[in-house]
């Protein structure tokens, strides 16, 4: 096999572009499902809800998607904690949070979708934005503003997260929760609110990658269930909770979907990202940063 | 005694009486599964449209022997793992009269051995050389790719291609793993056997592929002279921005794109289908050709407007109502609904439908292959508009539909 350096250059490129995609699309995982234990399997079709009201926003005012997806990020937020308190009451303080809450999540995913549809219909939907058919070119190295923008975003995302939970008072109480909520408990915090707290976060990050999903490809409704076992297996990769490792694993996976469809053929792409995730896990079971 | 029975005789002929016309008032009934969610719902709801113009236009002409037509119909979900299912559905426990198959090569085939097994006369929707493994001689297809579809459906991209000046000499071969791409670039390798090309890539890709630019990259590493796509509608869209982010320079790129042909993916790409030579069934450019196509799309763009599909329907809806112009035409002629006998009767006839005169072959497909290689010209911006009025879509093939000659290559005639 031929490695020429424009096109192994250009493959890590397109790689961790697309890992930056990936990150965003699996941080919200990591906090919902490796710290809080919800398996929130709704949360691809959040991602869909950002894509499409990015698209209704842009096709109707005009305005940036990337802009729409900060100024609705709030609601995603005011979303993620309804839907928090919802599931709490109905399933987690019962202690029925294993099967019914993952029906649940199923549920909320496949209402997610018929709204969707209800709505916009079933046609592809894409934003546009000025960026998105702009190359920049720097020697044989290829850089797609359609790429790069999101992938900026994303990272811009996914490093705020990581600071907030590392470096304020109250992403501590939600690494806390994580560790040992009964702990907390018994410290007299107040669980639930951080809990609410944290999953309302996982939510707003959820519809911010839809906004960046939508920069870079067409949608439709149903769309977001090829996406579940992607998320959940950065999720798993990283490490259980480590939003380090959702960042560093959806680039390596990223990588390996690129260095596979230049130089192998696109179709093993899926083998190969998953052969990496069995690899890693059987090697070290919680994950590359997980503890 | 002699008077009970011939009370009960006038009794039993005056039931039989009131009985035949309310028998003869039940509503015949045709039975499908269309995808109205799922990643082809786009097509599958716009081909739905269609059917139920027709169904009005019949009903408004008295229906089909008599009796109003009336669809039992259930989403497939594009998922080709619902189909059998839903045709044992609608047989068993609907009692359909006839079954039709949903939008795409797809679903059609999981519905060919339920359609076998109950010897049912089956009309097919858009499905790309179905029969050749079932060899089923109640089916037919109304996509009009010819009686060798794997061959027909790429004919005027390479008759175009070794037209060109000089000749290509290779090609890349790339498509989606899923049935409609598989069988699309079996027929090309096909066409690259008889041309003599040579093939210096020939790979496929999973369905939800978020980025191209890899694979165009592998594929101009490659420098063919040519790239056939065969494409699902995201891919296409994924695959037209990678070429242009890229820049891949090749003297031909498309093929079997599927998206292009709708209003959607027209809209979103815009100026960047300028270059790309792909297929389409219909265009403004040939509307003469057609002439009762016009009038139905009218009918059609003013329902899907209300409806939120495809506004423009060039692609689809006008052949899935003339599928079910066949399907009437032959009931009518048969006089009954036999299967065997409409099967034989469509294979014996030729039928004046919305989109011309249509023969079937022994194999269940089109007689004469007609669907029109075309490549995209002078598309500014991305309103829906332009696509309405001719000179946009310059159509390379067959023969007597063609309005004028590729433009090549690729990358000069790109944007």
């Amino acid at each position: 096999m031929d490695f020429p350096t424009a096109l192994v250059l250009n493959a890590i490129i397109a790689g961790l572009l697309l890992g930056g995609l990936y990150a965003a699309m699996s941080v919200g995982v990591s906090i919902s499902f490796g710290m809080l234990d919800v398996v929130n399997i709704a949360h691809p079709g959040f991602i869909i809800l950002g894509s499409y009201i990015a698209y209704i926003v842009n096709a109707r005012l005009g305005f940036d998607p990337i802009a729409v997806g900060i100024v609705v990020s709030p609601l995603f937020f005011a979303l993620g904690m309804a839907l928090y308190r919802v599931y709490y009451l109905c399933f987690e303080r019962r202690g029925q949070e294993s099967l019914r809450g993952l029906a649940f999540f199923f549920g909320i995913l496949f209402i997610t979708e018929v709204a969707l549809i209800l709505v916009f219909g079933v046609d592809y939907r894409m934003v546009s934005a000025a960026y998105q058919d702009t190359t920049m070119r720097l020697g044989p190295v290829d850089f797609p503003m359609r790429l790069v923008v999101p992938f900026l975003v994303a990272m811009a995302m996914v490093i705020g997260v990581e600071i907030f939970l590392t470096r304020t008072f109250f992403g501590r109480a939600v690494l806390a929760v994580a560790q040992d909520s009964l702990a907390l408990r018994l410290m007299g915090v107040d669980t639930l609110r951080v809990k609410e707290f944290a999953f309302a976060l996982s939510i707003a990050t959820a519809g911010m990658a839809g906004v960046l999903l939508v920069v870079i490809q067409p949608v439709q409704p149903a769309i977001g269930r090829e996406y579940i076992g992607l998320v959940f297996a950065v999720c798993v990769l990283g490490g259980m909770g480590s939003i380090r490792g959702t960042l560093v694993g959806a680039l390596i996976l990223g990588l390996a979907e690129s260095f596979t469809a230049t130089f192998a053929g696109p179709s093993w792409a899926p083998a190969v990202s998953f052969g990496i995730l069995l690899g890693t896990l059987a090697f070290k079971p919680s994950g590359l940063f997980g503890r | 005694m002699k008077r009970f029975v011939s009370w009960f005789l006038g009794a039993l002929s005056a039931l039989a009486l009131l009985g035949a016309p309310a028998l003869a008032q039940q509503p015949l009934k045709i039975g499908f599964g269309m995808s109205l969610t799922g990643p082809l719902a786009g097509n599958g709801k716009a081909a739905l449209i269609a059917m139920e113009i027709w169904r009005e236009d019949v009903n408004a002409r008295g229906g089909i022997l008599g009796r109003k037509v009336e669809f039992t119909y259930y989403d497939d979900q594009t998922n080709p793992s619902t189909v059998p299912s839903i045709y044992n559905k609608l047989l068993d426990v609907d009692k359909v009269d006839l079954v039709v198959s949903g939008y795409g090569t797809n679903v059609i085939a999981p519905a060919m051995p339920v359609m076998m097994q109950r010897n049912m006369a089956f009309m097919g929707l858009f499905g790309l050389n179905v029969n050749s493994k079932f060899n089923y001689d109640r089916y037919f297809q109304i996509m009009p790719s010819g009686p060798d579809p794997a061959i027909g459906w790429t004919q005027g991209y390479f008759d175009t291609a070794m037209a060109l000046n000089p000749k290509p000499t290779t090609i890349a071969l790339v498509g989606a793993d899923a049935e409609y791409p598989a069988l699309a670039l079996a027929g090309a390798r096909e066409q690259v056997k008889k041309t003599g090309l040579k093939v210096v890539y020939d790979k496929s890709y999973p369905p939800n592929t978020v980025d191209y630019s890899p694979i165009i990259r592998a594929i101009q590493a490659t420098n063919p002279d040519l790239v056939y796509v065969a494409s699902y509608p995201p891919d296409s869209a994924g695959l037209i921005r990678a070429a242009n982010e890229v820049g891949l320079k090749t003297r031909m790129f498309g093929g079997g794109m599927v998206g292009p042909q709708f209003a959607a993916l027209k809209t979103q790409l815009g100026p960047l289908l300028n270059g790309i030579v792909n297929y389409e069934s219909w265009a403004p450019d040939v509307s003469e050709k057609f002439p009762s196509v016009e009038p139905f799309l009218q009918k059609y763009q003013a329902r899907a407007a209300k409806e939120g599909v495809d506004p423009l329907g060039f692609y689809l809806p006008p052949f899935a109502y003339a599928m079910m112009e066949v399907l009437e035409q032959a009931i009518k002629g048969v006089g009954s609904l036999d299967q065997a006998k409409i099967a034989d009767y469509i294979h014996k006839n030729e039928f004046n439908t919305y989109v011309g005169k249509v023969k079937f072959g022994a194999n269940g497909e089109w007689a004469q292959p007609r669907m029109l290689a075309v490549q995209y010209k002078g598309i500014s911006g991305n309103d829906v508009e332009q696509w309405k009025k001719p000179g946009h879509v310059t159509v390379l093939a067959p023969a007597a539909y063609k309005t004028g000659n590729v433009a090549a290559p690729y990358h000069e005639n790109r944007k």
